[in-house]
């Protein structure tokens, strides 16, 4: 068995005074893929955010390979990939500025091979049109062409099917399954029936009283 | 130490601690601060230059004192917040900064009132004054942001920041708001300098101030107590507690 | 280092190419800029002693509250769209991207202010060496401005009605700045020499540069745990 990448320790989060989850551990290893299920409102997204860095109002700890994620926060952020229901695309930006903006702080890229990215995701020749004019689906598949060009062992996605046509979600499911044969981690929320043999489920939104 | 640190951060200690306490607290301040201001009042010589008007300061110097002190106090809890997360600090915070405001509109008010016979007018923009009235102004912020804020760890947090921001910006706005009004009366009242007030005067002002101090804390320990029952109203001791009438 | 250096490159580049497409959100403050200082002469005297008196005091007060009418941008558009997010899970230290991110909002709004400001200083009569002065001591203190408010727009990040609060919290700090700046031009109107004073507001930016992106990048942290 390999060292887990990831370890959430006896999380307990409060949200106005309700309990969202409490206890709660599990460890992401490498080559596999987690999918958080629970009704609206059980804190779906409010895990991946706290497991992605971004809250921190919570109790618990985080472990970053074995150790205290707020020792290690560049090699967590170095090594972790989170495309939240907000994906970050500027409107005003072509897609291929946004990949660049998004992936500056990650890495040199060629423009090349961002423009292959977009290409992969379907989005061959609107490299240039500002991303207002694309549509909810495309603007998705502009955030989405950073998991073709991403090295990140780990990746945290919250929603990532949302306005994605068939063609798209089969592309990504086969994306996400060939991504954990390879050793990679995945954790997403999805409503989309999600088909991935070995998937692990963590389930929220039960037992939430106190 | 740690243990006695991780107790301070326990908000049922602190409510035992604080109901043995806040007697004492209150009737020394009383006693002190009345003592203080009917001496000053009553009997203390009259200034020579500005005559009784003066005697304000009894009142007007220990508020403005309190004001600035309670915004450090404040600073202080935001670090303990920020740095420890201890809830106790933020509880501190949020009980501690409407006095604060309180208080510094109270030494803007007796300011005013001592101007009008001073200067002859309600108000001037003395140093001392302008500096009191944008901490009245920071002491605002602080608790409208956290008004704003609903979720309680945020607010506490965010809260916190902008008290920091504020105390090291106080000593800035102060020498700036001095530099722009170089004719202000010189501070009555500094610890390091021996007063050039005689003893009748100082002696009843030091008073005062020394009651005030304790007056805020038996206060401030009354609101963090009425605080932590309301945000632990769901906690074992705190419904024991409501159900024993509060004797506990 | 380098990686810092371009990361923060990017963040400036994004910015400036956003704003340039959309060029209503860098005209509305300057055009707010000029409709203040055009509103004193209305409103209290157009007489030239008056207006040469007051100007540069009247332009600095303008220029103080165009800039903070455009702080709620500063964060707003990086928040709603998910950018915010993903700036502060990029691996460089956050201080320097918000340091990034306050320098091209200052690059948006208080330099051209600083550009439009003769041409105002003229309209109300102040002298050469005065306006020198005065753009002189917009220049270092507009800066200071975009900093001290990045903690203010960092705070009231998803807040309704953050636009007040955000003047109630940020002006009584941006006061010193203020005095500062004016007194400088009202010295240099008298004749007296500035130099010490420009020091004074060198060194309130210095102090800004060095404390406020840590304040502003904690507040954008505090900000997005209540998201």
């Amino acid at each position: 068995m390999s060292e887990p990448l990831l370890q959430a320790v006896n999380l307990h989060c409060e949200r106005d005074d309700r309990t969202l989850f409490r206890d709660l551990s599990f460890s992401i290893l490498p080559g596999t893929l987690i999918r958080v299920e629970g009704p609206n409102g059980s804190g779906k997204t409010t895990l991946l955010r706290v497991l992605a860095g971004l809250n921190d109002n919570v109790e618990g700890d985080v472990l970053w390979r074995g150790q205290h994620r707020r020792h290690q926060r560049e090699a967590f952020l170095q090594n972790t990939l989170y495309i939240g229901h907000r994906p970050g695309i500027k409107a005003m930006l072509t897609p291929l500025e946004n990949l660049q903006a998004l992936t500056a702080g990650r890495g040199q890229l060629s423009d090349q091979v961002l423009i292959q990215a977009l290409k992969g995701t379907g989005l061959a020749g609107f490299e240039g049109v500002p991303c207002r004019r694309l549509s909810a689906g495309q603007q998705r598949r502009v955030a989405l062409a950073r998991l073709l060009v991403s090295d990140e062992p780990l990746w945290i996605l919250d929603e990532i099917f949302t306005a994605i046509d068939a063609q798209g979600v089969e592309a990504l499911e086969r994306l996400l399954m060939t991504r954990v044969a390879e050793g990679g981690s995945v954790i997403v929320t999805t409503h989309h029936d999600l088909q991935v043999p070995n998937m692990q489920r963590i389930q929220l939104g039960v037992g939430d009283d106190v | 130490m740690w243990q006695f640190f991780h107790k301070l951060g326990s908000p049922k200690w602190f409510y035992d601690i604080a109901t043995r306490l806040m007697p004492w607290l209150f009737w020394i301040g009383v006693s002190l601060f009345m003592a203080g201001v009917v001496w000053g009042l009553a009997f203390a010589p009259p200034d020579y230059l500005q005559g009784n008007s003066y005697r304000i300061i009894f009142i007007h110097v220990p508020s403005a004192f309190l004001a600035q002190s309670v915004y450090i106090m404040m600073a202080v809890a935001a670090v303990v917040t920020l740095v420890w997360r201890m809830k106790l600090a933020d509880v501190f915070i949020k009980s501690a900064a409407p006095v604060g405001a309180v208080l510094t509109f109270l030494a803007l008010f007796t300011g005013a009132v001592w101007g009008k016979p001073t200067w002859g007018t309600w108000w001037i923009w003395d140093a001392r004054l302008t500096s009191m009235l944008i901490l009245l102004f920071l002491y605002f912020g602080a608790i409208a942001l956290g008004n704003a804020i609903s979720d309680e760890k945020s607010s506490a947090r965010a809260v916190a920041v902008l008290v920091l921001v504020g105390v090291v910006n106080i000593p800035i706005i102060k020498y700036s708001v001095e530099w722009w009004n170089t004719l202000h009366q010189p501070a009555t009242f500094k610890l390091t300098e021996k007063p050039s007030m005689p003893a009748e005067m100082w002696v009843p002002l030091l008073m005062a101030v020394l009651g005030l101090y304790l007056l805020f804390g038996w206060l401030a320990c009354l609101r963090m107590q009425t605080e932590i029952l309301i945000r632990e109203g769901r906690t074992r001791w705190v419904k024991a507690l409501v159900q024993t009438g509060g004797n506990a | 280092m380098t990686s810092e250096l371009g990361a923060m490159k990017a963040v400036i580049l994004r910015d400036l190419k956003s704003a340039v497409r959309q060029p209503s959100d860098l005209l509305n403050p300057l055009l707010f800029f000029v409709l203040v200082v055009m509103l004193f002469p209305l409103g209290v005297s157009p007489e030239v002693e008056f207006l040469r008196q007051a100007g540069g005091g009247i332009l600095w007060v303008a220029a103080l509250l165009s800039v903070l009418l455009s702080l709620d941008h500063l964060f707003r558009h990086d928040f709603d769209d998910g950018t915010l997010e993903q700036l502060v899970l990029q691996p460089q230290p956050l201080f320097l991207l918000v340091l990034a991110k306050t320098l091209a909002h200052w690059l948006l709004t208080g330099l051209p202010l600083v550009v439009l400001t003769p041409l105002l200083a003229v309209m109300v009569h102040l002298d050469g060496n005065s306006i020198r002065v005065l753009c002189l001591t917009l220049l270092i203190g507009t800066p200071v401005l975009s900093l001290i408010g990045s903690i203010g727009a960092a705070l009231t990040l998803g807040l309704r009605s953050a636009g007040v609060l955000l003047s109630l919290m940020i002006i009584p700090l941006y006061i010193p700045v203020l005095i500062f700046g004016t007194g400088t031009v009202m010295a240099a109107a008298d004749g007296t020499p500035v130099a010490g004073q420009l020091a004074l507001m060198g060194a309130c930016l210095v102090l800004a540069l060095t404390l406020a992106p840590f304040a502003s990048a904690a507040a954008l942290r505090i900000s997005l745990s209540n998201g």
